[in-house]
């Protein structure tokens, strides 16, 4: 398009002119026509043609006469910008998709994913088949991790873990975020008697450390499922999202336009549903991506000290755990499982960090 | 009478202290009146709205006496879900800032069409329909192609026209607007006013304008009540309160609005502060500031009297009303 422009950026459509109360069917030529006729100049023009670009930009690269100005296909509606408007979350998913760091992260949790769905896809071998003839032998042609103290497959054992970590991670996660939240929110919209028990409870739960909380709960624990150990972490973790979510709700609710709904005859269902839960979500997401990188850490840490998931679960906490004895002698067993927790706990948290700069309408 | 308020109270319970925000206001509009009710900041103006549309905060805020009557029914006593049913589809509220009192992240036409879906049934599609004439009424151009539009997508004033369309969807009897044109420059102020006042006259409704622009009611309002520290201290047609204020606050408001012929001379100001409502003066809540306060101002509280003389129907709340009215 050669006569104006276009600005770089995607066009927030300028606040068009306040037509005067009687325009009501004109179009756009006469409202053109009306901002030029200020004869302002300068600053005026340059607004003018702006909003001329701007209007007409959408239009442009399929309609031949974008200097043909008004009365193309825009009809009668040329006033409106044309662009799909965008809301909150349009615009975090435009950020997000420009961000190196989310791009990075995602593909990395994306591959994590579909190597916990379908392992085999990557590696053909039985993570639970050992040889101890083999046990602590380093690299060789079809096993490149080597062999741990007992002798099975590392790279084998290291695919499969993944299947755990992403279990319990997304799961641990969800639950603290449905709980948390739900908790939270119900308590920051109604405040009042429970939201003072429902914090002095979450203050009780930040008391207990969590390892020393999960060595002595899990202890008593004798299945061997993935399940004790992600129910350890939702009743731990729960607080940490009642409380955000219960701060965002309180702070949602003091907008104007959660009086304005209610004025207009909300009902509280409404109101918490349709107003407060789409503006105040996005922290809960935030903290929940991130908390997500630390609960896998933790499973492992648990693993690690025998309380969490137990042989034969294939777990790089269990990897790790039984690799550190043989540390000096067969370092790559430690290695490959440690090095995979740690490039997940990081692409989680890193895409934590994307979201909440996409989300963080302060950072806009 | 549409809508008739006695003799409310409101408190806030704080740790400091009561504050009582509003106290014994009375007031009624009737259909297609317009009433402004006039005062600072932290007269009482938005409780008592809040009060009247029952979205007060509570706790802190509590009513601790008083009626509000709509249309002969004493809204107090309603059940919250009767309430509910009130608000919007019968009376209705436009708050000052329309950019706030838009959420951010559902369409105009989503919120609008919310209006119908909520207290007609309405299938979405209708709803959008009705969302699309809604903004036409209120002349948005290109209402069928900017329905999808987000709130900050749209100027000032016509996020204000879309706060009084939602308003205005059920076609309630009662519309109380607190502070519309507060948050818009003044030619845009002008539109929205007069879509207000021209959209109130084709629907016959009763119109309680909160405000604290003495401009704007002149040329809207039929009725004023001017409210101070909680009270009412003056109502009168306008013209009449142009003509002669009877109560010194509101002689003191209509000196001190900036006039073009007093060029070069300092503006006239009502000496001192609004009381605080945790220790609101003794006697008439006005004496520290009145420039006619006598012993008896200290001490009684003044009953809202009845002018004779100056106008129909009309109230002053000064044990010197008359001293005022003449001069």
């Amino acid at each position: 398009m050669p006569e104006h422009p276009t600005p770089p950026e995607e066009p927030r459509p300028l606040p068009a002119m306040p037509p005067g109360p009687h325009l009501p069917g004109d179009g756009p030529a006469s409202e053109d026509g009306a901002i030029a006729a200020t004869g302002m100049g300068g600053a005026m023009d340059l607004a003018t043609e702006q909003g001329d670009s701007l209007r007409k930009g959408p239009a442009g690269p399929g309609a031949p006469g974008g200097a043909g100005g008004p009365g193309g296909p825009g009809g009668p509606d040329g006033t409106g910008p044309q662009e799909k408007p965008r809301s909150l979350w349009s615009d975090a998913w435009r950020d997000l998709r420009r961000n190196p760091v989310f791009i990075i992260s995602g593909l990395v949790i994306l591959f994590l994913v579909v190597i916990s769905l379908w392992p085999s896809l990557i590696a053909s071998g039985n993570p639970l088949k050992c040889d101890l003839a083999k046990s602590q032998e380093g690299s060789q042609p079809g096993h490149p991790f080597g062999y741990n103290g007992q002798g099975c497959d590392v790279y084998t054992r290291t695919v499969y873990g993944a299947r755990v970590s992403v279990t319990v991670g997304v799961c641990a996660t969800l639950g603290v975020a449905v709980l948390g939240s739900v908790l939270g929110g119900l308590a920051g919209f109604f405040g009042g008697a429970w939201d003072a028990i429902l914090s002095r409870i979450t203050d009780i739960f930040f008391a207990i450390p969590v390892v020393l909380g999960g060595l002595v709960l899990l202890s008593v624990v004798t299945s061997s499922t993935v399940w004790p150990v992600i129910g350890f972490m939702v009743l731990l973790g729960w607080p940490q999202l009642s409380r955000i979510a219960r701060g965002s709700v309180i702070s949602t609710r003091q907008n104007d336009y959660v009086q304005a709904a209610r004025a207009l005859g909300a009902s509280n269902s409404r109101m918490m549903l349709r107003h407060i839960t789409p503006n105040a979500v996005a922290p809960v997401i935030v903290v929940a991506t991130i908390a997500l990188g630390t609960y896998i850490s933790l499973e492992a840490t648990l693993s690690f000290l025998g309380v969490g998931l137990r042989p034969p679960t294939v777990s790089w906490g269990i990897d790790i755990s039984s690799a550190s004895q043989y540390i000096r002698t067969a370092p790559h067993a430690l290695l490959w499982p440690a090095g995979a927790l740690a490039v997940t706990v990081l692409a989680f948290i890193m895409l934590g960090d994307a979201v909440r700069d996409a989300l963080d309408p302060k950072l806009r | 009478m549409l809508l008739e308020v006695r003799d409310l109270h409101v408190e806030f319970r704080t740790r400091d202290g009561v504050a009582r925000a509003v106290n014994g206001v009375t007031f009624g509009v009737d259909e297609g009146e317009t009433l402004a009710v006039l005062g600072e900041s932290g007269s009482g103006k938005s409780v008592t709205a809040q009060a009247v549309m029952g979205i007060l905060d509570t706790p802190p805020g509590r009513i601790t006496a008083g009626e509000i009557l709509f249309r002969g029914q004493d809204l107090l006593k309603f059940r919250e879900e009767d309430r509910r049913k009130v608000r919007g589809a019968q009376m209705a509220m436009i708050f000052q800032d329309a950019l706030s009192s838009l959420n951010p992240v559902l369409s105009v036409g989503a919120q609008l069409g919310e209006m119908f879906t909520v207290h007609r049934g309405a299938s979405r599609k209708d709803a959008r329909a009705k969302a699309v004439e809604l903004m036409d009424r209120v002349r948005i151009p290109g209402a069928a192609a900017r329905v999808g539009d987000y709130p900050h997508q749209f100027s000032g004033g016509m996020r204000q026209r879309i706060m009084i369309a939602m308003a205005l969807a059920l076609e309630p009897a009662l519309i109380i607007a607190d502070e519309p044109t507060t948050a818009l420059d003044v030619t845009v102020q002008a539109q929205v006013m007069d879509l207000l006042a021209e959209l109130q006259r084709e629907l016959h409704m009763g119109l309680v304008l909160i405000t604290h622009d003495l401009g704007v009611v002149a040329d809207v309002a039929d009725r004023i009540a001017v409210m101070y520290a909680g009270t009412i201290v003056e109502s009168a047609l306008v013209h009449d309160i142009y003509k002669a204020p009877a109560h010194p606050y509101t002689k003191g408001l209509l000196e001190s609005i900036p006039r073009l012929d007093q060029k070069g001379r300092e503006l006239y100001a009502i000496k001192g502060l609004p009381p605080n409502l945790l220790h609101i003066p003794p006697g008439c809540a006005f004496n520290p500031r009145c420039p006619m306060a006598r012993d008896v101002c200290r001490t009684d509280v003044p009953p809202l009297y009845e002018v004779t003389g100056a106008g129909p129907d009309r109230r002053s709340a000064c044990h010197f009303w008359r001293e005022c009215l003449d001069g």
